[in-house]
């Protein structure tokens, strides 16, 4: 059950999108997500999902798995599209007690609705095209400069590889205290929700003095591998802009253009 | 040959609420350029304070510890002190520190601020020398026991130190693990001359290097070769601590009477000297 758990749900395939500098792709995504919220016209929209759709088509993961991203959403999606569909005055198109639903609403809700599809997909695209490694290096060099305001980031990005390196181990180490007091009789599945989350207590406390003492040792093993925070540090693997990162920037740009051209000349509806 | 480590009359102890765990009274040690040295000792004789004291991760209340000549208490030449020792732990999962196996090992020099190439050509050596180049892309959770343990040495590695400290390294692994670890660092010493200081409390692996130092109470019990440690049976006994099988069996042969040359460590010294034995009588 707690395996199925997936941190960083990258999908190993070789596409132009895989290959991208992750600098870039973050960055362009960051720039993507901008654009689509300045998106207010069918026109608009409709360059932002032709975009959308070639870069889903280049990444070569399967529409399948961008499905299963949406699925846990559907709900927000409704839920938003409704509350837009009642609440825009305009031409009414049909009305029952207090309820109208208007052309406009409509329009406004289909709108909301493909935006926020849009969203998560181009968000899945990053993460399933990029691994949580390279994520968390792209994050680090994004943001460096954010040092010269004394935020330190190489620390952020190293809590966020240790996170990333001790959640499997963690999740195994759960599953075993569970097993263990399991085995001496704690029922944890039977009960009132009081009662469950009671029986939980004994796995959690196990499993937080472990964690301590795990970060105790990794904090020694860590110093003594010469470990004195960001400063003077080097890196394995250099990240490089190379052609396609520059091909897509090309193409990228011009794109946005086109979609806040064409948002803000042509009238919302 | 140059002294790598030297510990001059130190004195250690966690403080009054682990009064007899691992305490180190006046322990003076000092090993050699290229040497094997295992350091034996049952559960609080201050075996492992002896690493931790070594790594600089403690200090002496008092004398000093050495490390290539650095004094592990300069806080101007820690990082040198440190680079110079390489470290490694009982519990295999708590020293790896990054999600791909080749960036772990990168850890070290990559703190060290050495070259992007340079780190490149470290890990593919540092892998290769334990064995573990084909799992270079992997997840350090895939891995097994013995496996991580041997990412966790080339790591060490990688920072090319001149010695070697490893913390009962094998005590949490099967005994595949552990006869891959074994293996391991007999062949570091093998095609590196790396100085190796082994603690642990497995006789058999202490039998392996070439010198042996029993602990006691925070203080040296016995110290030399392992041939004369273990023909002191009687002695490792009161010490708590277990001999390697071959040598308790000739024990109790040479005490049921029967004529057995002293110091036998191996199954196969142990098999020649019975056999030596029955062919004469």
């Amino acid at each position: 059950m707690l395996k199925d758990i997936t941190i960083g749900q990258y999908y190993p395939a070789f596409s132009v999108i895989h290959a991208m500098d992750p600098r870039v792709k973050f960055l362009m995504m960051i720039g993507f997500i901008v654009v689509i919220f300045l998106a207010w016209n069918i026109a608009a929209l409709g360059l932002v999902l032709v975009f959308c759709l070639a870069v889903l088509f280049l990444s070569r993961v399967p529409v399948k798995v961008y499905l299963k991203s949406l699925k846990p959403i559907i709900p927000i999606i409704i839920f938003t599209a409704v509350l837009n569909a009642l609440y825009i005055d305009g031409e009414v198109l049909w009305k029952w007690w207090i309820i109208e639903i208007t052309k406009e609403g409509l329009l406004r809700s289909g709108y909301v609705a493909l935006r926020i599809i849009m969203l998560i997909l181009i968000t899945s695209v990053l993460t399933y095209t990029t691994t949580p490694t390279q994520l968390t290096d792209a994050i680090e060099r994004v943001f460096s400069p954010l040092n010269r305001l004394k935020i330190d980031v190489h620390v952020f990005a190293m809590i966020m590889t240790i996170a990333l390196r001790f959640i499997p181990t963690l999740i195994e180490e759960t599953e075993k205290i569970m097993n263990a007091q399991k085995s001496r009789g704690a029922d944890l599945e039977t009960g009132s929700l009081l009662q469950r989350v009671r029986a939980l207590l004994p796995i959690l406390i196990p499993l937080l003095f472990s964690a301590f003492h795990r970060a105790f040792e990794l904090a020694d093993a860590m110093e003594c591998r010469c470990y004195h925070g960001g400063k003077g540090r080097t890196r394995l693997k250099q990240l490089k802009c190379a052609g396609r990162d520059y091909a897509a920037i090309g193409i990228f740009l011009p794109v946005c253009a086109g979609i806040i051209c064409a948002s803000v000349l042509i009238p919302i509806f | 040959m140059a002294a790598v480590i030297e510990l001059e009359h130190v004195t250690f102890s966690y403080g009054e609420e682990a009064e007899d765990q691992g305490f180190i009274e006046d322990l003076s040690l000092s090993v050699e350029e290229g040497s094997f040295v295992a350091v034996l000792g049952h559960n609080g004789s201050g075996k492992s304070t002896i690493a931790k004291l070594l790594s600089g991760l403690k200090l002496p209340q008092k004398g000093r510890v050495f490390v290539c000549g650095i004094d592990t208490s300069d806080e101007e030449r820690e990082l040198e002190a440190k680079k110079n020792i390489g470290m490694v732990f009982q519990t295999p999962d708590n020293q790896i520190v990054a999600t791909i196996v080749e960036e772990d090992v990168a850890f070290g020099p990559e703190n060290l601020g050495v070259e992007p190439s340079e780190i490149r050509r470290r890990v593919d050596e540092a892998l290769a020398a334990v064995g573990m180049e084909e799992y270079k892309d992997h997840a350090p959770n895939k891995l097994s026991g013995g496996q991580k343990q041997r990412v966790a040495i080339a790591g060490v590695l990688a920072m090319q130190p001149r010695c070697m400290v490893l913390d009962e390294p094998t005590a949490m692994l099967d005994p595949r693990g552990r006869g891959e670890v074994m293996k391991t660092i007999l062949r570091l010493r093998e095609q590196y001359g790396m100085t190796i200081v082994l603690i642990t409390h497995y006789m058999n692996e202490a039998a392996m290097a070439d010198r042996v130092v029993v602990m006691d109470d925070g203080r040296v019990a016995a110290d030399g070769t392992p041939r004369e440690i273990f023909s002191q049976v009687q002695k490792l006994k009161q010490l708590g601590l277990d001999v390697p099988q071959p040598t308790e069996l000739i024990d109790q042969l040479k005490q049921a009477g029967i004529d057995l040359p002293d110091g036998i460590l191996t199954v196969d010294e142990c098999v020649q000297a019975v056999t030596r034995a029955f062919m004469e009588e």
